[in-house]
């Protein structure tokens, strides 16, 4: 399959991968990117979409406030955390 | 009586006639699983404690005069849904430690019926699978065709509920995943129409494919749990505002003789093609041949796309799955792996957190995803599922249901396959097409092979059909061993 650049796809995936990994998946992924490739015979040119299983159209609902996570509960998962803030690297330099 | 072996429908007959207590049962059922852990491996977390409790509050409410639906009545529930102070993994080593700080919508659902939730069962990671091998915490194993796969993704709440390690189960089902294992654990799965249940707290796999629904031994029983679960949630806004019917009606007022008088079962002849094991072929005929002796006409139909299902699937739900995995980053919950780089800590977290499997399917929705191969892949692919959508609703204006077997062949040994990806990918063929169509299917135990292994067949019905599922399936259902 021309084109498929395993760097390239798991960088925007952001996965890092072992030598090991490279190989295996780039092979794999080869194979199955060349399977997946049958719906390119058909004609669908006319078609829409299907994006869901069923059509859904923009659902609205009064702008009141509902009682939502306390932030406790809301950062209890964190796995590093200052006070009510998540700690993250520095990301502005 | 052997207290853990009992439906819902026993279990709820034996508790409103005081016969047992909700803990009685509950301590049943926790002595089996706890016993069985070692082998079978249902269950990533058994709550035995929680449990107990809850059990006891339920029979001081019903001494106190109360009764629900559900009162008292314990379910295992797959380790994607969010149970308020219970882990929820989703089997995956990227979501260790994580509790969960609510109640996804069909718990809540189930608390408010009185059900007890006894643990979680093993699954496949993040769903991501047909045979529960891919857990990030070890395979389960088929509690009737020892030695083989139990099916999956919800191949714990299959075991539980086949090897009478639970009462009931909720599992999830994105192309098959209730299913299948279902009918590898010959018990019965249903796959709701899309939108009829809530998907507002499960860990989202392909969210526009995914639906929970009941895993049980009896037709009866699933439909009880539907009842319970179904219906509009304004916490997802794809699920649909209409009626709830009681499912438990659906076989009433039908001739004993012939239950199925009236009804049309379409067979699609893609779904009987040269890839299909004898025995399940033979189960198949034979599920024919009783439709008719129960009163029902068979007509050959076609889905004539149907060879597109699995490269339109793989297509549409490995893109999904790219874009709900992108928040397993390491930042709100989870597992993290410190870096000073905020990207490189998101791609170590990555690393270390997902499998092999996740990783493979993450890799390809990114890729049909970028920029350059979108239009050819997962545009294509959703114009290729609007015609698989069409096949559907044509066979639909012709019969009732649809009568197809649910998978290729039988349960295969633990530990086959697993280097083979697309070899994998195909033992969903039969099933995924009811996802891409957005309709209902059910899965009812069809019999057993010589070897031992159960076999399913399954019932196709249009969006909102469930009524007719229950129907059919209730006449064509076996008596249990």
């Amino acid at each position: 399959m021309p084109g498929f650049d395993i760097d390239r796809v798991a960088h925007l995936a952001r996965l890092d991968l072992t030598e090991e990994e490279r190989t295996t998946f780039g092979s794999q992924l080869e194979t199955i990117v060349a399977y997946v490739d049958r719906i390119a015979g058909l004609d669908v040119a006319d078609e829409k979409a299907t994006l869901h299983g069923h059509q859904v159209n923009n659902i609205f609902r009064a702008d009141t406030p509902v009682e939502g996570l306390e932030t406790e509960a809301a950062l209890a998962n964190a796995p590093a955390r200052i006070e009510d803030e998540i700690r993250m690297p520095r990301i502005v330099e | 009586m052997e207290l853990h072996k009992l439906t819902i429908a026993e279990a709820l007959k034996g508790l409103r006639e005081g016969t047992f207590t909700s803990v009685d049962l509950t301590q049943a059922l926790i002595n089996v699983m706890e016993a069985s852990q070692a082998d079978i491996h249902a269950y990533v977390t058994i709550d035995a404690e929680g449990a107990l409790a809850q059990a006891a509050e339920c029979d001081r409410r019903r001494a106190a005069g109360e009764d629900l639906p559900m009162l008292g009545v314990p379910i295992a529930i797959k380790d994607n849904m969010n149970v308020i102070g219970q882990p929820c993994t989703a089997s995956s080593r990227i979501l260790e430690g994580y509790v969960a700080p609510y109640d996804a919508t069909v718990i809540a659902k189930l608390r408010a019926a009185g059900a007890v939730f006894l643990g979680r069962t093993n699954m496949d990671e993040f769903a991501l699978g047909s045979t529960t091998q891919t857990s990030g915490f070890g395979p389960t194993e088929n509690p009737v065709a020892r030695g083989c796969i139990p099916g999956g993704s919800s191949g714990g709440s299959a075991a539980a509920v086949g090897g009478d390690l639970a009462i009931c189960a909720l599992g999830s089902d994105t192309g098959g995943s209730i299913r299948q294992p279902a009918s590898h654990c010959g018990i019965v799965g249903v796959k709701p129409t899309y939108g009829r249940v809530s998907r507002y707290g499960i860990v989202a796999c392909a969210s526009s494919l995914d639906q929970v629904g009941p895993m049980t031994k009896t037709v009866e029983d699933a439909a009880i749990l539907m009842n319970v679960i179904s219906g509009r949630d304004p916490m997802d806004a794809t699920s649909l505002d209409e009626p709830v019917p009681d499912y438990t009606t659906a076989w009433q007022g039908c001739d004993p003789d012939q239950p199925l008088k009236g009804m049309t079962f379409g067979i699609p002849e893609e779904y009987y093609g040269d890839g299909l094991d004898d025995e399940v072929r033979a189960f198949a005929e034979a599920m024919k041949a009783r439709v008719v002796a129960l009163g029902g006409t068979l007509k050959p139909v076609s889905l004539p796309h149907s060879q597109y299902g699995i490269p339109t699937y793989y297509i549409c739900m490995t893109a999904e799955i790219s874009a709900n995995l992108a928040r397993f980053d390491g930042v709100r919950y989870g597992q993290r792996v410190p870096c000073d780089d905020v990207i490189e800590q998101y791609k170590r977290t990555r690393a270390e957190g997902f499998g092999a499997e996740v990783k493979r399917r993450v890799l390809l929705g990114t890729f049909v995803l970028s920029s350059g191969y979108y239009d050819a892949y997962y545009n294509r692919a959703q114009k290729v599922r609007t015609l698989i959508r069409r096949d559907f609703n044509q066979a639909f204006a012709e019969c009732d249901a649809l009568l197809t077997p649910v998978t290729p062949e039988p349960a295969w040994p633990l530990g086959v396959y697993q280097d083979d990806p697309i070899r994998n990918y195909l033992s969903d063929v039969l099933t995924v097409g009811v996802n891409l169509a957005g309709c209902c299917a059910i899965a009812i135990p069809a019999g057993t092979t010589q070897a031992g292994k159960p076999v399913g067949i399954q019932l196709i019905a249009p969006n909102f059909g469930e009524m007719t599922l229950f129907k059919a399936a209730k006449a064509l259902e076996l008596p249990r061993a």
